[in-house]
């Protein structure tokens, strides 16, 4: 019951940030812009043309009846049709958001796989060269620019060394998996096609590696504070004092208590994962939100930049339910306090 | 982009427990910061070339004694263009970190001491800022308003603000019930003299804790803008910009963009490796566990 009415509040909370989201993205698109008629047809078009425009977009009605307008349209799914493609923006979204997806996912992984025990390492040998190390990677990693670190990674690993693909999802030669989740990765797997699987994981890996990079080092930092402020407990001590081997002491009595703010950073890095993509996928040629919202921010194409920008501000409340769903089973505190 | 705080610290007037200079890396952060500046406030004197200056005759020429750090695609001489980055950088993060951190405060102020209504719509406003992710946020803004320098400039302050006001509003809610403040209250003061002289003073550290990473995180916002065109635009000597021309070149001319990016990585590391010393001397409880 409990967790219902936690889950009531929160939905609640997420559509009240909708609507706010939706004024923001309704100001950026109608009020902001000194011409939008401008903003989406250029210089040179005709009178006729800008005529058609405003009466389709409601430009000659009052601002609240536009607004009115543009949510009602949200709601319907109706995000407008993109200058550059020429197709619904909505269609846009939906083909390129797999992509992204499967970006963000293999990077999120890379920083729980690496960030984790690297927090934990860096805990247990505080003050040692261990320690130092991780601190050390993780301030770079907190401080580099990612489109940067592409850049780098793509002229050693692809041009240098010739490891890696230096862009695209997967080899042109081969053709991709059939459809099912999106995930060249999964789809391929699925289909039990080894060729399509090699080639998508080789893509994946250079641009997970530069997009995780970030959150690793969050999740690193955050893991080794937490970590150390549970090896310091009573509880830990009993624990030992118990004669328990110290791989347990510190695996199960004190990573199970340090992974909870870790859990909770989760959520947030995976906001930053889709700021993230945007350079990601630029530099790596990957065909995913963020290309998409950079190649329909240098063509001018508005409605295609609003539509990245209202799906990013979804998702990201929506990832931090989810997070705050598994602190919920996660920390038994919250059930009862 | 830096993390927010995540527990409360104490303020400014109880004093640091850990001496800042005390501790070697705050001293290496103060030292790279101080560097920056230097570069930033003395570049038209310490650069060897004009940052525009074209040299055709001797385009992308690797780093030499007369180039120290070699040249671009046209010529000009990415040692000097890099400094005069520098002041481009610091203009950005001092005026991101300034305008959105006075804002942000003010709203987090209002809404904390306030309370009721107020709080709660301006809480679900900083909610409805922090739902966008920034660059894309950005982006949009930037759009809207046209590629410069100045329109990234805003559109990273626009995204930055809401942070300061939640980490403001959290610590006058823990501190407006505190004797001194019920004591002011009591002898009459005014509620701008209350908060200005009671409460401000109080919530000045972790403040300031997220100014040193937000410094940072605004240098590599409006570089990853102008890297995408969307901030400052070529020819200006922005490090965004030179990473994105040298971009073309990464196999065959690496330093082109390689420069570049070390020095956003030295600017950026030190602004966070400055936040993490201030936040380990102002929270005697962290720095405990993280020492």
């Amino acid at each position: 019951m409990r967790f219902l009415g936690f889950l009531t509040r929160r939905i609640v909370g997420i559509a009240a940030v909708m609507v706010g989201v939706s004024i923001i993205t309704f100001a950026i698109s109608h009020v902001i812009p000194a011409d939008p008629v401008a903003a989406a047809l250029g210089d040179h078009a005709t009178d006729q043309q800008i005529e058609a425009f405003r009466s389709e977009y409601h430009l000659d009605r009052p601002l609240p009846e536009q607004y009115f307008t543009y949510v009602v349209g949200l709601v319907h799914g109706d995000l407008g049709r993109s200058i550059r493609t020429r197709r619904p923006v909505a269609d846009d979204l939906f083909d390129s958001f797999p992509a992204t997806m499967e970006l963000s996912l293999a990077a999120l992984i890379v920083a729980i796989v690496v960030g984790i025990p690297a927090g934990v390492w860096s805990a247990i040998s505080r003050g040692r060269l261990p320690d130092h190390l991780v601190r050390l990677v993780s301030l770079i990693g907190g401080s580099v620019p990612v489109f940067w670190l592409g850049l780098i990674v793509i002229g050693l690993f692809y041009y240098q060394l010739g490891w890696f693909p230096g862009g695209g999802r997967i080899d042109n030669f081969v053709t991709p998996p059939p459809t099912r989740t999106g995930l060249y990765v999964v789809d391929s797997l699925l289909a039990g096609d080894l060729e399509d699987l090699r080639s998508s994981v080789l893509h994946l890996v250079l641009p997970a590696l530069t997009l995780g990079y970030f959150s690793t080092a969050v999740i690193a930092r955050m893991t080794r504070s937490s970590m150390l402020e549970v090896l310091g407990q009573d509880y830990m001590r009993t624990a030992r004092a118990k004669g328990l081997q110290e791989r347990l002491v510190v695996l199960r009595h004190g990573l199970r208590n340090a992974l909870i703010p870790t859990v909770t950073i989760l959520g947030l890095t995976f906001g930053s994962l889709l700021s993230g993509a945007v350079l990601t996928e630029t530099i790596f040629s990957w065909p995913g939100l963020g290309r998409y919202a950079t190649a329909a921010a240098i063509a001018l194409d508005f409605p295609a930049v609003l539509g990245v920008t209202l799906l990013a501000a979804i998702v990201y409340p929506v990832a931090n339910l989810l997070v705050d769903i598994a602190y919920f089973w996660l920390d038994p505190r919250t059930q009862h306090g | 982009m830096a993390s927010t705080i995540a527990l409360p610290v104490r303020g400014l007037r109880l004093a640091a427990r850990a001496p800042i200079l005390a501790n070697p890396l705050n001293l290496v952060a103060l030292a790279l910061i101080a560097v920056f500046a230097f570069c930033a406030l003395f570049a038209p004197l310490i650069a060897p070339y004009d940052p525009l200056l074209q040299d055709l005759g001797s385009r992308l020429m690797p780093p030499s004694p007369a180039h120290w750090l070699g040249t671009d695609s046209l010529g000009r001489d990415i040692a000097s263009r890099i400094l005069y980055g520098a002041r481009i950088s610091l203009i950005i993060g001092v005026v991101v970190v300034a305008s959105a951190g006075v804002f942000g405060t003010v709203v987090g102020l209002v809404a904390g001491y306030a309370g009721g209504l107020v709080d709660e719509a301006l809480m679900r406003l900083t909610e409805v800022f922090l739902a966008f992710p920034a660059l894309i946020l950005a982006m949009a803004i930037a759009g809207a308003l046209g590629p410069s320098l100045t329109n990234a400039i805003i559109a990273i302050a626009a995204v930055t603000w809401a942070v300061y006001a939640r980490l403001t509003r959290g610590q006058i809610l823990s501190l407006r019930r505190r004797e001194f403040v019920e004591a002011a209250r009591a002898i009459g003061a005014s509620w701008v003299r209350i908060l200005w002289h009671h409460l401000l003073p109080n919530v000045l550290a972790p403040l300031m804790i997220q100014a040193s990473f937000d410094l940072g995180s605004a240098i590599i916002a409006a570089a990853g803008l102008s890297f995408i065109g969307f901030g400052a635009q070529p020819p200006t000597p922005e490090w965004g910009v030179m990473i994105s021309e040298g971009r073309n070149y990464i196999n065959t001319q690496p330093w082109l963009s390689l420069f570049p990016g070390l020095a956003i990585l030295l600017a950026v590391g030190s602004f966070n490796l400055l936040g993490d010393g201030l936040r380990d001397a102002f929270d005697p409880r962290l720095s405990r566990a993280q020492r």
